[in-house]
C-alpha cells in the first residue's frame, strides 16, 4: 500500500470516529431538549446558545467527578467492562457506507472506512459482542441490582439478536450479497425499490429488535430505574459511567445508520444519479444519509416518551413467540417469491 | 514478514488464553479468556483470508454461545474462587493421563496421515460465502441435514426436560 492510500484510510477512520463522537454529543443534547419538549418543560437552556454547550459541560463534570471503585467489586473486570462495551460500539461504523464515492487526488475514494465483503455479518457479530460489557459490569459490581440488570440484558440481547438476524436474512436474500454496498445498490432507483416497501415485515421486526439491542425504551429492562436502581451501571461513577453513556448513544447511531442502510437505501437520494453529479452528488449523498440517520435518532427519543416499558415475561414472549416465527415466515415468503421469480 | 509476526503474536495469545481457561479457578475469568481465545482464532482465520469463518467464529461462538455460558455461570453464582470443588490427586492424575493420551492420539493421526505440517494440495478458497454455501448444499448436503436433525433432537430434549419439572 502506498503512502497516499494509507493516509486516506487514516483520515477516513478519524473522520468517522469524530463524526460518531460529535453525533453522541448532539444526541445527548437532543435527547434532553426533545424530552423536555415532549413533557412540556424547557430543558437545559443556560450553557451557550439555547443550551447547545450543555453536553460539553456534562463531559467536564464527568471528568472532574471522583472516580469511585467500591471496595468489594471484582476490580479488573469492573474497570474493563465500560471499555468492552464502548469499543465494539465505535468499531461497528467502520463498514457502513456513509456516501457514494468522491474523486480526489486522481483516485476514486469510497466514503466508507472498510468495504468488507461480509459487512452485514461483521455488524451483527460486533453487536452480539457488546452484551459482554453489560453482563460483566453487572457481575463485577457485586450488587444484586447490577447482577439482575446484567442477567436480564444478556437474555434479552440473545433473544432479539435471533429475530434481528433473521430479518436481515430476507434482505440478504433480495440483494444476494452480504456487502453493504451491494445492498444499497440493490435499492437504488425510485422510492419503491427501498427495502422498507419490499420488506415491510422485516423492517418492523428489525426496528423492534434494534430497540431491544440498544437497551432503549420500551426495552430498557437492564436499567429499569424503578426496579433496579440503575441496573448494570449502578456502581459506576465519573468517566466510567460516561463511557456507558457514550456507548449507548454510539450504539444508537450505528443502529440508526444500519436501519437506513438496510431499509432506506443508505446514502441513496431517490430519483437521482449521484455518480453523474461529481463532488456535488457525493455531498448530496452524505447529506441524505445524515438526514435519514437523524430521523431515526429522533425516532429513538420519540418512542422513548411514547411507549411504557415492557414487563420481563412480556418481553420474552414477544421475542420468542411473535417476532421469531414472523421473521421465519418472512424468510419463507421471500424465498418463495425468489423461487417463483427464478422459474418464470 | 509483518503478517507472520502477527500470526505468532495472535497464536501466542490464543494458546496463552486457552491455558488460562483451564488453570483459572474463577469461572467468569475462564469464560472471558475463552472469548479472548476465540478472538485470536478469528484473527488467524482472517490471516488465512477466511473472512466468513472469522466473522462467524465471533458471531456464533463469542457472541452467542459464550454469552449463554456466562449467563449460566452468573445464574448459578459460580463466579467465586471456592465455588468449584477441589479435585483429589487420583482425579487429577487420571485427567492428566487422559489429556496426554488424547494429544498423543491426535499427534499420531497427524503424522500418519499427511506428515507433521500438511500443506493444502489445491488452491485454498475459503474467503467467500458463495463457495461455502455451494459446498454446504451440494457436496455436504447430507451431513448438513443430519446436523440440523441433531440440533432439533437436542431442542426437543431440552423442552421435554424443562417441561417435566413444571
Amino acid at each position: 500500500m502506498d503512502l497516499l492510500g494509507f493516509t486516506i484510510i487514516v483520515v477516513k477512520v478519524l473522520v468517522v470516529f469524530a463524526a460518531t463522537m460529535l453525533g453522541v454529543l448532539v444526541m445527548i443534547y437532543a435527547e434532553r431538549r426533545v424530552s423536555a419538549f415532549m413533557q412540556d418543560r424547557v430543558g437545559p437552556n443556560r450553557v451557550g446558545f439555547k443550551g447547545v454547550l450543555q453536553p460539553i459541560a456534562d463531559g467536564i463534570k464527568f471528568l472532574m467527578k471522583e472516580d469511585l471503585v467500591p471496595e468489594r467489586v471484582d476490580k479488573p473486570i469492573f474497570i474493563l467492562a465500560p471499555a468492552i462495551l464502548l469499543i465494539p460500539a465505535l468499531m461497528t461504523f467502520a463498514v457502513i457506507p456513509f456516501g457514494s464515492s468522491i474523486n480526489l487526488f486522481g483516485r476514486e475514494i469510497a466514503l466508507q472506512v472498510a468495504d468488507v465483503n461480509v459487512g452485514i455479518l461483521y455488524v451483527l457479530a460486533l453487536t452480539s459482542i457488546s452484551v459482554y460489557g453489560i453482563v460483566l459490569a453487572g457481575w463485577s459490581s457485586n450488587n444484586k441490582y447490577s447482577l439482575l440488570g446484567g442477567l436480564r440484558s444478556s437474555a434479552q440481547l440473545i433473544s432479539y439478536e435471533l429475530a434481528m438476524g433473521l430479518a436481515v436474512v430476507s434482505i440478504i436474500l433480495l440483494a444476494g450479497s452480504l456487502r453493504l454496498n451491494d445492498i444499497i445498490t440493490d435499492q437504488q432507483g425510485s422510492f419503491l425499490s427501498w427495502n422498507i416497501f419490499r420488506q415491510p415485515l422485516a423492517f418492523l421486526i428489525f426496528l423492534i429488535a434494534v430497540y431491544a439491542e440498544t437497551n432503549r425504551l420500551p426495552f430498557d429492562l437492564s436499567e429499569a430505574e424503578q426496579e433496579l436502581v440503575g441496573g448494570y451501571h449502578t456502581e459506576y461513577s465519573s468517566m466510567k459511567f460516561a463511557m456507558f453513556f457514550m456507548a449507548e448513544y454510539a450504539n444508537m447511531i450505528t443502529a440508526a445508520a444500519l436501519t437506513v442502510t438496510l431499509f432506506f437505501g443508505g446514502w441513496d437520494v431517490p430519483l437521482l444519479d449521484e455518480g453523474s453529479l461529481g463532488l456535488f452528488g457525493a455531498l448530496l449523498s452524505v447529506l441524505s444519509f445524515i438526514l435519514k440517520v437523524a430521523f431515526f435518532l429522533f425516532l429513538f427519543i420519540w418512542v422513548r416518551w411514547t411507549f411504557p416499558r415492557f414487563r420481563y415475561d412480556q418481553l420474552m414472549r414477544l421475542g420468542w413467540k411473535v417476532m421469531l416465527p414472523l421473521a421465519l415466515f418472512n424468510i419463507f415468503l421471500t424465498g418463495g417469491y425468489l423461487t417463483i421469480k427464478a422459474l418464470g | 514478514m509483518s503478517l507472520s509476526l502477527l500470526f505468532y503474536c495472535v497464536g501466542g495469545i490464543a494458546i496463552g488464553s486457552a491455558i488460562f481457561v483451564v488453570l483459572n479457578r474463577n469461572a467468569v475469568y475462564s469464560a472471558i479468556s475463552l472469548v479472548l481465545c476465540f478472538f485470536s482464532l478469528a484473527v488467524i482465520y482472517l490471516l488465512l483470508e477466511a473472512y466468513v469463518i472469522a466473522v462467524l467464529e465471533i458471531f456464533i461462538y463469542a457472541g452467542a454461545i459464550m454469552v449463554l455460558f456466562l449467563f449460566v455461570i452468573m445464574l448459578l453464582n459460580l463466579g467465586r474462587e471456592d465455588a468449584l470443588p477441589n479435585l483429589n490427586y487420583l482425579q487429577r492424575a487420571t485427567s492428566l493421563l487422559l489429556v496426554l493420551l488424547f494429544f498423543v492420539g491426535i499427534f499420531l493421526l497427524m503424522i500418519g496421515d499427511q506428515g507433521l505440517f500438511p500443506q493444502p494440495t489445491e488452491q485454498f478458497v475459503a474467503g467467500g460465502i458463495y463457495p461455502l454455501g455451494e459446498a454446504l448444499f451440494s457436496k455436504y448436503l447430507l451431513p448438513f441435514e443430519v446436523a440440523s436433525l441433531l440440533l432439533l433432537v437436542a431442542l426437543i430434549g431440552t423442552v421435554y426436560l424443562a417441561k417435566r419439572k413444571v
